[in-house]
């Protein structure tokens, strides 16, 4: 099996699962004043204090959630409820359209039941969203409530420049929340350096575990619950701790920032080999995104392990299918919940047609990626490329 | 042989597929997304495109082990079978949908970019008995659906596997729920997929608009009533006419004139045809010599009646009738089948009917 799919979940880190398995052994509920109690509520802020050190945050800055889909309808909607509470003229919402649907669709639901309004940012060819264009969509920030930009997009890998992007927020007085989800431990974080009010970042793209998230907020920034309870995480988040999925995700993000650089080195290096090799097979092809050698900000401008390719007069499903025939796993970009594949937001959104995106594939390595699998990927390619073509393209 | 099973999320197919598996093919399942607003059917559509129903293949083809995928066919649904639907009822005829189905989309569009990829044939959960190119009604009469497979050509069967022409539909739910198939007791899938209440009128009212005209009796010439648009009515039908005539006779619609939006009427001694005129014929293998002796089949759930076949000078065939038919309409198939008790019915092919 070739699993070059590392944006859609990654396996678990040996370390990940050692210090999890340690910790389901254990009884123990961190809101309990005994013993056990003691020891669980303990650990996990053991992990709360090494998973901000991880991404440049304070302790207290981070809140546990149930993964990146927690944490992004959170971050839009806790947000926008409590500045337009503090000012009901906050009406309005500025992001991008290439974000993953777990902001798209908060925003869209806030614009159709709550009164929200929504401008959208123009993005570069790229995929990328420049300061420029936040300032313009701001204006002098009076009525909006927030801005959400991601840091890295899931599908074309393209890096945008948050610092930067967050100064501008707040010359209008606005906060910035950023989805970071595919962004920590591939590009550098620093939560606090970067500026940025709200950070969304999940376990099971890093090594970690599925289901257990974070927001990383800035004390300063005013955010209403979506659970009510227990007031656990500083009564934004209420819900009795997963102490065992808190150690896992702390653990998969340190382990996944200390080795950051070598290993985006080390992929960059698989993931440009793979591109070159499915150029040489089939030279018509079209990379989306920004160039593979693109830095921004002295980092890299697109994702290491980031391939996003358009087979012209090929369709994306039917490479995948016959791809996954041959035991190379990738992905066409984000499948609708009934399995109907249409033509993906992102790519749509930075101006390309409905056939190029129908035609794309994202490959994704991480880090059990080695050169077997790009040789892997290569051996079957051409073939399947020219299959898919005979196919067609079911709609043009 | 790598086969792709269509599977609707229904009981049938699913079966298909398992059996499939048994025989040794290398099985992909796919589920062919018609709808082309899935949001619509997700609450109470039963038929064979709501969300659930992708999900309950999606659960057998896990189960089963094998590659599952949707495939978005919504366009091509709708330009090939709900728009022609919609434009055979507003020409006065009656279409046969699921026969369209299986004649553009699953033999067709799907059989032939299945060919493209790579597969050898497609497998699906009809009743019906398919052996050497050789296409025959299901064992069990009450679920056979060779009807609605009339239209096929011996290309497109070449390309087709029915694994469960020769088992009952009980057979076919007992397979199920030996293998602990959710989908054992879900219920069949009503008519017309796209129409999931089954009001087949207001659907065609939603997209036609009120097209009122008169209702016509034939034996006076007398307009008799009015009706709200010619496309709700069918060549035999007797409830609904929403007249009574005089005599108090029943009445069956005799024609329908979709220009002038006509809709005549007659009692039954009108309704009767001894001959049925179709247009060109396909065959489900060598065209077959003709004049010929065989049964017809008129309609989806019709009983066959035996008849002499013949050519017309225009390319169609002229179907001579033993006993009188009521219930003739423009627009349904006459299906021609050679009796076999023991093997069963064997298909020849179908006309589409005309007058
Ligand atoms: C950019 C982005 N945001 C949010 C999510 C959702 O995260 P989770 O799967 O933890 O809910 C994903 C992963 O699918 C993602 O790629």
């Amino acid at each position: 099996m070739t699993y070059l799919d590392h944006a859609a979940t990654t396996p678990v880190l040996p370390e990940v699962l050692a210090a999890m398995t340690e910790q389901l052994g254990r009884v123990g509920n961190a809101s309990s004043l005994h013993a056990s109690g003691r020891a669980a509520r303990r650990t996990a802020e053991q992990a709360r204090e090494r998973l901000a050190a991880a991404l440049g945050a304070r302790p207290s800055e981070v809140l546990f959630t149930g993964g990146g889909t927690e944490s992004d309808n959170l971050a839009v909607k806790g947000i926008f409820w409590a500045r337009r509470e503090a000012d009901p003229q906050r009406r309005r919402i500025v992001t991008s359209p290439v974000e993953h649907h777990a902001v798209l669709d908060s925003v869209e639901w806030l614009a159709k039941h709550d009164g929200a309004e929504v401008t959208w940012l123009a993005v570069e060819p790229s995929g990328r969203v420049t300061p420029g264009a936040l300032r313009e969509a701001l204006g002098d920030g009076t009525d909006v409530a927030l801005a959400s930009v991601m840091w890295a997009n899931n599908e074309i890998g393209t890096v945008s420049d948050l610092a930067a992007l967050a100064a501008v927020a707040h010359e209008a007085g606005v906060p910035l929340h950023t989805d970071a989800v595919q962004a920590v431990g591939q590009v550098p974080v620093d939560f606090g350096a970067s500026g940025v009010d709200a950070l969304t970042m999940t376990g099971h793209k890093l090594g970690g575990p599925m289901g257990a998230g974070a927001l990383l907020l800035r004390r300063d920034a005013s955010c209403m619950p979506l659970l009510h309870g227990g007031g656990q995480e500083r009564d934004v988040r209420s819900g009795t701790l997963d102490v065992a999925a808190i150690v896992g995700l702390a653990v998969a993000a340190d382990v996944a920032v200390a080795g950051r650089e070598d290993r985006a080195e080390r992929l960059a290096g698989l993931r440009d080999r793979l591109v070159a090799g499915v150029v040489r097979q089939v030279p018509d092809v079209q990379l989306n995104g920004a160039p593979l050698d693109d830095v921004l900000a002295g980092g890299p401008g697109r994702l290491p392990g980031n391939a996003h390719l358009s087979f012209p007069g090929a369709e994306g499903d039917a490479l995948l299918m016959l791809l996954d025939a041959r035991e190379v796993e990738c992905s066409t970009g984000s499948a609708c919940s009934a399995g109907v594949a249409r033509p993906s937001h992102v790519l749509l959104g930075v101006g390309a047609d409905a056939d190029r995106a129908r035609s794309s594939l994202r490959f994704t390595l991480g880090t059990t990626s080695t050169d077997a699998d790009v040789d892997a990927l290569l051996d079957v390619i051409a073939p399947v490329v020219e299959r898919a073509r005979r196919a067609g393209m079911s709609r043009s | 042989m790598r086969v792709l099973a269509a599977m609707s999320g229904g009981v049938d197919s699913a079966v298909a597929a398992a059996l499939a598996v048994d025989a040794g093919h290398d099985v992909t399942g796919v589920h062919l997304a018609l709808s082309p607003d899935r949001q619509t059917l997700r609450s109470g559509a039963r038929g064979c495109c709501s969300v659930e129903d992708a999900h309950d293949a999606r659960r057998v083809a896990d189960e089963l082990g094998i590659p599952f995928y949707v495939w978005d066919l919504a366009e091509r649904f709708t330009a090939d079978v709900v728009d022609d639907f919609v434009a055979e009822y507003a020409a006065g005829r009656t279409p046969n949908p699921c026969l369209r189905c299986n004649e553009k989309i699953k033999f067709s569009a799907v059989l032939d970019r299945a060919r493209a990829l790579g597969f050898d044939a497609v497998v699906t959960g009809h009743h019906a008995r398919l052996a050497d190119g050789v296409l025959r009604r299901s064992v069990d009469a009450a679920k056979d659906q060779s009807y609605v497979l009339a239209v096929l050509t011996p290309e497109q069967l070449a390309g087709a596997v029915f694994p469960l022409g020769g088992m009952t539909k009980e057979r076919v739910r007992a397979i199920a729920a030996e293998r602990g198939f959710a989908v054992a007791t879900k219920a069949d899938s009503h008519d017309i997929c796209f129409i999931p209440d089954g009001d087949t009128r207001g659907f065609l009212t939603r997209r036609l608009g009120e097209q009122p005209g008169p209702l016509v009796d034939a034996a006076t010439g007398e307009t008799v009533g009015e009706h709200s648009g010619a496309y709700g009515f069918t060549v035999g039908q007797r409830r609904g006419l929403g007249v009574s005539v005089g005599d108090q006779r029943p009445r069956y619609v005799l024609g329908i004139e979709p220009v002038s939006r006509t809709v005549t009427i007659g009692t039954a001694d009108l309704a009767g045809v001894s001959e049925v005129r179709t247009g060109a014929p396909t065959w489900t293998g060598a065209a077959p010599r003709l004049p010929l002796r065989a049964q017809v089949q008129l309609r989806a759930h019709g009983a066959p009646v035996p008849c002499a076949v013949d050519a017309t000078g225009d390319g169609g065939l002229a179907i001579a009738l033993d006993t009188e038919q009521r219930g003739v309409a423009p627009g349904q198939s006459a299906v021609l089948y050679l009796p076999d008790a023991e093997r069963g019915d064997r298909v020849l092919g179908q006309g589409p009917v005309t007058r």
